[in-house]
């Protein structure tokens, strides 16, 4: 069998390149693919964990699936924000979108 | 009438007279008629009272053995009580007699002295003697303006006396002793817008305090010692020998003795005896009824009942025929003293209700001295017979002055003093009725012989004085009785014979019955009352009528006193003073015009042997330079305001200093000041990073994250 670290190898890669994303894409959408690539990373940890220690209790596959219908959740919400922002100002650029600054 | 019944009757006596000054003071004193039915209706039935339980004491034989008594308990003081309950026996059954009468007479005759159904005066104001009014253009007397509150006062004064004399302890004593200490205050000032007489309230209730205090030092002392405040219960054989047995530690003299002198001292005060005498002539700044209520009928006899009382006290260890103990011996001194001063100063006062004060000092005196030497009976004699004589003529007196008064509105000549005996003469044809109820009871203070109650008690004093060999005592009585006699018929001579001196007399004229018809009934008394002490042994008149005093009133002590022997000298000496007192007085008096002619003018007595001045300078100079100089300005405007003017402005600095180096500079300016600027300048400096780019904000968390990462992990996983 594969040992474990395999896994938290590729997780840890694919968190890397999610947090990348979220960090350096200037695009909203691009950003939100980020952090649905850092979400999945952990799904793949959750699982394998749960694959390599008590198998009987199925507590790593429940997580996984919460995790999955929160993405899914909060994908719809970040989705319908970075539209609405794109229709009142015309882009959806990360920098570009500075309200908050004092 | 049952033994019981009348005792329950004796506990109802003192109240009507109560409840008359609470009605007067709440209800009625608007109506002046009404206010005065209430009083005098209160009086009436105490007197009604008084009469039948004497004349229910008087069916009791050996009453000194069963007195109407009863007591219940009052104050509970520890595990025993303090009784309050009612005493008659014979003592106290005789001076209720004459109290009750006197009582009766003053409350009528103030009606009239009042000048009740008088019209309201033109200018009178509360406070001041009425001026009179004016109708139809003639001036006539006006109504007293406080009228009311006089009765209200009055009924209060008797209710004092009531309960002194049917009290069977101390305590109750005390408290209707001092109930006619406030009275007496209020009376005398009664007149409160004149300054003599508030001045006159204030001598004499402090003069009496001082009495009083130690009147009440002798009461806690005997409570001490013995337990209880009952009669009955302290004059027993074995208290009064262990009394008379225990040494006080004080002069060397027994409980008894100490306690009896102390009591004495209250006594000093209340009857005006030497050195506190100075408050009872001031006294007559009160309406005239007052003076004869404070000076006859209640309160000074008081003072001398309470000695009376406490006889089996004073005497304890003193048996009749022996030497006299200390203290009887210094009761003795002062009231032979008291007496023979106090007669000096009489010869030479003017006016006419000074005379009967300190006549009334002197013939105290004589009952003191009496006690002292033993002479129980004759001192109880004197009191009731002296009450009434000297209620005649302070009565009477008061109804010269109001016929004066009288003669003063109709002249219009305010100047003239109706109170000065010289401003009189000739008022026996204007005044009969008090002309001669006034002769009577002047024969009697002098002790006119055999018809005047006054010639038998006074003559008693002298004859026991003599035959138990009291040499002092007995000359120096003899000597003031003769200047009684001499001052009273210069008192007569000067206000009712001879011609009229001034206009004011001229016009004086008689008063209405109210006032005349109370003058009368005590006459009365003032002849008929000696006819019950004749003694036994007396030539032709003794054993005519029984000696009723001595039998009845001698009931009172454990041991009856002996009857005395008669002997002619006392009785030779009497008779001498009396008449040759009265002779010389009219001999030489008839013939006197004026205050300059009279030789008896002497400054020294007129001064009173300068007392007050003495007193003046000696007690009050020192207690108002303590008051004013000494605490107000030296302790109290130097030293304590002195150490608050320390205080204050250290205290002040202090404050400026707390402030200006610390309260600014490090709270206001480093605390306050200084962390609002750092938060300003914290914020300002902080500010670019909240530059609103997302990202930006995103790298800040990582990298704090992997800062507190890393941290954690080199403290936590590297150290572990």
């Amino acid at each position: 069998m594969i040992p474990l670290s395999w896994y938290l190898i590729l997780a840890a890669g694919l968190f890397s390149i999610g947090l990348f994303g979220v960090l350096a894409r200037r695009n909203a959408v691009a950003i939100l693919l980020g952090v649905e690539l850092m979400l999945n990373a952990i799904n793949i940890n959750l699982v394998a964990f749960w694959r390599y220690g008590e198998v009987s209790t199925m507590a790593g596959q429940v997580f996984t699936i919460i995790v999955f219908a929160v993405a899914a959740a909060e994908v719809a919400v970040g989705l319908a924000l970075v539209i609405s922002v794109y229709r009142r100002r015309n882009t959806v650029v990360a920098e570009e979108l500075d309200l908050l600054k004092w | 009438m049952t033994h019981e019944l009348v005792t329950k009757l004796v506990w109802f006596i003192p109240l009507p007279p109560l409840l008359a000054f609470a009605l007067i003071v709440l209800f009625t004193n608007k109506s002046k008629a009404l206010s005065h039915t209430v009083a005098i209706s209160a009086a009436f039935l105490s007197w009604l009272g008084s009469m039948i339980i004497f004349w229910n004491a008087l069916k009791v034989e050996e009453f000194g053995k069963e007195p109407f008594a009863a007591s219940i308990p009052w104050l509970p003081t520890g595990n025993t009580w303090l009784k309050i309950g009612v005493l008659i026996d014979p003592l106290s059954a005789a001076v209720l007699f004459f109290v009750a009468w006197t009582v009766l007479m003053i409350f009528i005759y103030s009606v009239g002295y009042h000048n009740y159904g008088q019209p309201a005066g033109d200018h009178d104001h509360a406070g001041l003697p009425p001026h009179g009014a004016t109708v139809h253009g003639h001036a006539v007397p006006s109504v007293e303006p406080m009228y009311s509150r006089f009765f209200a006062f009055i009924g209060l004064f008797a209710f004092g006396m009531y309960t002194l004399v049917v009290s069977d302890n101390l305590l109750t004593l005390f408290v209707g002793w001092e109930i006619m200490g406030l009275c007496s205050y209020l009376l005398i000032g009664f007149w409160f817008g004149k300054p003599s007489a508030r001045n006159a309230a204030v001598k004499a209730f402090m003069t009496t305090r001082i009495g009083d205090v130690f009147m009440l030092i002798g009461i806690a002392f005997l409570y001490h010692a013995t337990g209880t405040l009952s009669y009955r219960e302290i004059f027993t054989e074995e208290t009064l020998h262990v009394l008379s047995t225990v040494p006080s530690g004080v002069f060397g003299l027994s409980a008894a003795g100490f306690i009896a002198i102390l009591l004495f001292i209250g006594t000093i005060g209340k009857s005006a005896q030497f050195p506190l005498h100075v408050w009872l002539p001031d006294a007559m700044e009160g309406p005239t009824p007052v003076s004869a209520m404070i000076h006859a009928a209640t309160m000074v006899s008081a003072g001398v009942y309470a000695v009376i009382r406490m006889f089996p006290l004073l005497s304890a260890g003193w048996h009749e025929g022996a030497p006299l103990t200390p203290e009887m011996t210094f009761v003795a001194v002062i009231g032979a003293f008291t007496a023979i001063f106090a007669a000096t100063i009489a010869v030479a006062q003017n006016d006419i209700k000074r005379v009967l004060a300190y006549s009334t000092i002197s013939q105290l005196g004589f009952m003191i001295a009496a006690l002292g030497i033993g002479a129980y009976i004759a001192a109880v004699f004197h009191l009731i017979t002296h009450a009434f004589f000297k209620a005649l003529l302070f009565l009477g007196s008061g109804s010269v002055i109001h016929g004066m008064e009288h003669g003063v509105l109709h002249t219009g000549n305010h100047s003239i003093d109706p109170q000065d005996m010289f401003n009189m003469g000739g008022l026996r044809r204007k005044m009969p009725v008090t002309f001669w109820t006034f002769l009577i009871g002047g024969f009697a203070l002098s002790g006119f012989p055999v018809l005047t109650a006054g010639f038998w008690s006074k003559d008693e004093i002298l004859a026991d004085a003599f035959i138990n060999g009291h040499m002092a005592v007995f000359v120096t009585l003899a000597v003031a009785a003769f200047m009684t006699a001499f001052y009273t018929m210069r008192q007569i001579t000067l206000t009712f014979l001879g011609e009229a001196r001034t206009k004011e007399a001229e016009h004086a004229s008689e008063n209405k019955w109210t006032m005349t018809a109370p003058l009368v009934v005590l006459s009365v008394f003032a002849i008929g009352y000696g006819w019950v002490g004749i003694p036994e042994h007396f030539p032709l008149l003794g054993g005519l009528v029984p000696n009723w005093i001595h039998e009845f009133v001698g009931g009172t002590l454990a041991e009856h006193p002996p009857v005395l022997e008669f002997s002619i000298w006392p009785l030779l000496t009497s008779l001498v003073v009396a008449l040759g007192g009265l002779g010389l007085g009219w001999l030489y008096y008839r013939n006197v015009k004026s205050a300059k002619e009279d030789i008896f003018q002497i400054s020294f007595l007129k001064n009173k042997y300068y007392f007050d001045e003495l007193y003046q300078a000696v007690f009050i100079k020192p207690a108002v330079w303590i008051s004013e100089v000494f605490v107000s300005q030296w302790m109290d405007k130097g030293f304590i305001d002195g150490i608050l003017h320390v205080f204050g402005p250290a205290t002040g600095g202090l404050g400026s200093f707390i402030r200006d180096k610390f309260d600014l500079p490090v709270v206001n300016q480093f605390i306050g000041d200084g962390s609002a600027n750092a938060t300003y300048w914290l914020g300002k400096n902080l500010r670019p990073i909240q530059t609103g780019r997302i990202q930006q904000y995103l790298i800040l968390s990582l990298i704090l994250i992997v800062v507190i990462g890393g941290l954690l992990f080199t403290l936590l996983v590297r150290s572990a």
